[in-house]
């Protein structure tokens, strides 16, 4: 056991497989199915109604996840618990290392910190929005809402995945699989 | 503010146990995401299908033999659809998606913050726009909270079947990693040099 929690990487089978039964305990212990972007409406919600109370009140968005439940909740300490396992995990397997430009990114865009830093934070905004506006993320929609055959689920997928695979090719071309 | 301290400590495990599975399948890294897209690492379609089989068969049978409830989302197919485009285009701009973000802060991708940040903008943008969303997207194809076999009148195995089929034949074709070097390269970017 000592072996396999300090490896650096376990297949993709292994991880799936684990991502699975994670599933049955949320479903079948729990009563929650696995899922991250709806914390960002609630984190986002309580930094807007230490601001401004009133505004996060009349809005029907907001106020859904933010007063008519509690917004520190079940799926937010998931998040903050998936921070702390991918940091235990990497420090365990050896592979923690920090990264400001990616390789890829590098090549195509050059180094520059910051031009990455602009580019992630843009990319954070469409991914936010469109799964919003999906109802779901990868977890959400991806995992939890595809292991149910939900019907909104497998249209977001194929899309997500239509869109990025054109997106990759756009930005970095079939020259950027040499570089990432 | 704050849901019961059971809830609060069973999320936290299941993000323990989830964040550590995703670190461990490399996929809190912007160059395995990447290369997903890029199509020549297929670590996150495999991973993300096997959660999916291995998943489906636990929660239906959960649910068939021990009334277990299922969460489905609502279908609204115009806003999935154009919600999973955004996404898709953000997601490789980003390099993550949300949970795969926060895991890759947490092993060490600096740049990540800055995407995570731009989340919490995208989710207050979607916040202020959700009533024209609401009143102009979301009634279009509007299905309720409804599943593929519900839709066909079909038995939910056999959608499991189906997938399972598209597993074992993905699992034939994805096998390979397709990039000259091996996984376990190291070494990631200019920016890190100026530390």
């Amino acid at each position: 056991m000592q072996h396999a929690l300090s490896r650096e990487r376990w297949s993709p089978y292994v991880v799936g497989a684990g991502i699975g039964v994670l599933s049955w305990v949320t479903f079948g212990l729990m009563g929650k199915a696995l899922g991250v972007s709806t914390t960002f409406v609630g984190a986002v919600g309580i930094v807007e109604s230490i601001m401004d109370r009133a505004h996060v009140a009349s809005n029907a968005y907001l106020a859904k996840y933010v007063i008519e439940s509690p917004p520190v909740d079940w799926q937010m300490l998931l998040v903050v618990g998936l921070f702390a396992g991918a940091w235990l995990s990497s420090k365990l397997g050896g592979s923690y290392h920090v990264e400001r430009v990616p390789q890829l990114w590098a090549w195509r865009f050059g180094a520059n910190r910051w031009a990455r830093y602009a580019g992630a934070f843009v990319g954070g905004v469409l991914v936010l929005f469109g799964s919003r506006l999906a109802g779901g993320c990868t977890s959400g929609h991806g995992i939890s809402g595809g292991l149910q055959f939900a019907a909104g689920s497998w249209v977001f997928l194929p899309a997500f995945f239509a869109a990025g695979v054109a997106t990759a090719f756009a930005l970095f071309g079939r020259e950027g699989r040499r570089h990432v | 503010m704050f849901d019961t301290p059971v809830n609060l400590g069973l999320g936290l495990l299941t993000g323990l146990v989830f964040g550590f599975l995703l670190q461990k399948g490399g996929l809190t890294r912007y160059r395995v995401i990447l290369a997903q897209f890029l199509w020549i690492d297929h670590t996150m379609i495999r991973t993300m299908l096997t959660a999916i089989v291995v998943g489906s068969v636990g929660v239906y049978a959960l649910h068939g033999g021990w009334g277990v409830s299922l969460h489905v989302k609502d279908t609204a197919l115009l806003a999935n659809l154009l919600g999973g485009l955004v996404f898709g285009v953000g997601m490789v701009v980003l390099g993550y998606c949300p949970g795969t973000g926060v895991g890759a802060l947490g092993d060490g991708s600096r740049h990540a913050m800055f995407g995570l940040l731009g989340m919490l903008v995208g989710a207050a943008f979607y916040a202020e726009v959700h009533p024209l969303v609401s009143r102009y997207l979301l009634p279009v194809g509007n299905l309720g909270k409804v599943t593929l076999p519900a839709l066909t009148n079909l038995s939910p195995w056999v959608f499991i079947a189906m997938l399972a089929a598209l597993w074992a034949v993905a699992f034939r074709l994805l096998q390979e990693d397709g990039r000259p070097e091996s996984s376990s390269r190291r070494t990631s970017g200019a920016g890190d040099a100026e530390l």
